[in-house]
């Protein structure tokens, strides 16, 4: 079961640093990351591929998305 | 579908199209290294509505109506438009208005001390440092574990009610058009001299600011979050942005004639250097605090964001404050109340970034 983080209604950059210090303490893996806005699902999925993770994107009820994030 | 503007070169070409629209809107009208200003342009909005009676510094600038209603066009044909609001919306009013008092007492915001520069302002400088102190500042509270909580999605007349004031804005200013010679027309009141009665024929201004908004909404440009992300993550993709504009302000500026290096008589610019940095931490202190520079916090209001609407009502209400109990500065100086606003505003975003945390991790 992979961790997930709910970042969900959480403002710039708190979705960003939720999940980059889930990657951290994971080293390698799988994450999952809960988001609301468009911009959360960039600068998250930015945010991965800066640290060698793959990003995928699936597009969830009401607008959310759901990142599973890989490395 | 992929977002263009979202991409390493969609954040530079945003940058390079803001820098070159703003100059140009300086060389046709706009006051002196203002060709943007957030904060000082809604600042003259609060005056157009007499909300303060600076008589100087009152115009209802259609492009801070245009960055709104241009970010709600991009976002509702992206179907990006998100109406969500309740993070607490009171500290964010809060977090405005002391906002809009810091960047009164550098006078401008973080984009109009990029622009201050790239026309060769050099008080700007300390402007900038402060601003990056003050957002390091934030960084600080955001890894302690700061927070405002999380929003919740609202029904879309909530997130349209920003959107839906500026468009009011633009029907008042369309309906009550300056008379020549005049200091009010209809309900709004109009400058007769000083930076309010320096602005762009209404189209261009307006035009601008739309298509700024509408960029800056797809590509999240934000001038908080450029220095906010390099201190915090060491990520440069907003930050090429903000670098673009200023090297394409830069260029243009040297075009049109508008560049002149200096310290001393500055357009609408002190020189009162500890001021120009304190004034700027405060700002920079409280937009990190709140998420967004000011020019960000029009964008998400634009789309759909009730928190950051409330920003930016504050940030209206601070101007009015600024100007009426004399916190704001002017060429001359400090305003006679300036250290004192300085101070309540550092105690109020110290204390917000200290008492809000406890951010819960995970599902």
């Amino acid at each position: 079961m992979a961790e997930i983080i709910d970042a969900r209604g959480l403002s710039c950059p708190q979705p960003v640093l939720d999940a980059l210090a889930a990657m951290n303490r994971l080293g390698a893996g799988t994450l999952e990351v809960l988001v609301d806005t468009e911009a959360s699902k960039e600068n998250v999925s930015r945010a991965a591929a800066s640290k060698g993770w793959t990003a995928e994107v699936q597009a969830g009820a009401a607008g959310e998305f759901r990142l599973i994030l890989n490395k | 579908m992929k977002n263009f503007f979202a991409s390493k070169w969609g954040i530079v070409a945003v940058g390079l199209a803001i820098g070159v629209l703003a100059p140009l809107l300086q060389y046709w009208g706009n006051p002196g290294n203002m060709g943007v200003c957030v904060a000082c342009f809604e600042r003259d909005m609060a005056g157009a509505l007499g909300l303060h009676r600076a008589d100087v510094v009152q115009y209802m600038r259609p492009e801070i109506i245009g960055f709104v209603l241009g970010s709600l066009a991009a976002a509702l044909l992206a179907r990006d438009f998100r109406p969500r609001g309740g993070s607490a919306p009171i500290v964010r009013f809060f977090l405005g208005l002391f906002a809009m008092i810091g960047a009164l007492i550098f006078l401008g915001c973080p984009w109009r001390a990029l622009l201050r520069l790239a026309a060769g302002d050099g008080n700007a400088i300390a402007g900038i440092l402060g601003l990056v102190a003050g957002i390091w500042l934030g960084t600080r509270f955001l890894r302690a574990g700061f927070t405002l909580g999380r929003s919740q999605k609202t029904p879309a007349a909530a997130g349209l009610l920003l959107p839906l004031l500026m468009a009011l804005f633009l029907g008042l200013l369309l309906l009550y058009p300056q008379v020549e010679g005049e200091p009010m027309s209809g309900v709004l009141f109009y400058s007769l001299k000083g930076p309010g009665a320096q602005h762009a024929p209404l189209l261009l201004s307006l035009a601008a600011g739309l298509a700024i908004g509408a960029l800056a909404q797809r590509s999240r440009f934000c001038t908080m979050g450029a220095f906010r992300d390099l201190l915090l993550f060491r990520q440069i993709h907003l930050l090429t942005g903000v670098l673009a504009l200023v090297a394409a302000a830069v260029v243009v500026n040297l075009a049109l004639g508008q560049f002149h290096p200096g310290i001393e008589g500055q357009p609408v610019a002190h020189t009162l250097q500890i001021w120009n940095f304190l004034g700027m931490l405060l700002a920079g202190l409280a937009f990190a605090l709140a998420g967004g520079c000011p020019g960000r916090q029009l964008f998400m209001a634009g789309e759909g964001d009730g928190d950051a609407g409330v920003f930016v009502l504050g940030m209206i209400v601070g101007a009015a404050f600024a100007h009426n109990f004399g916190l704001a500065s002017s060429p001359k100086g400090l305003g006679p109340h300036g250290l004192e606003a300085w101070i309540v505003g550092m105690v109020f975003c110290v204390g917000i970034g200290l008492f809000m945390r406890n951010r819960t991790q995970g599902a």
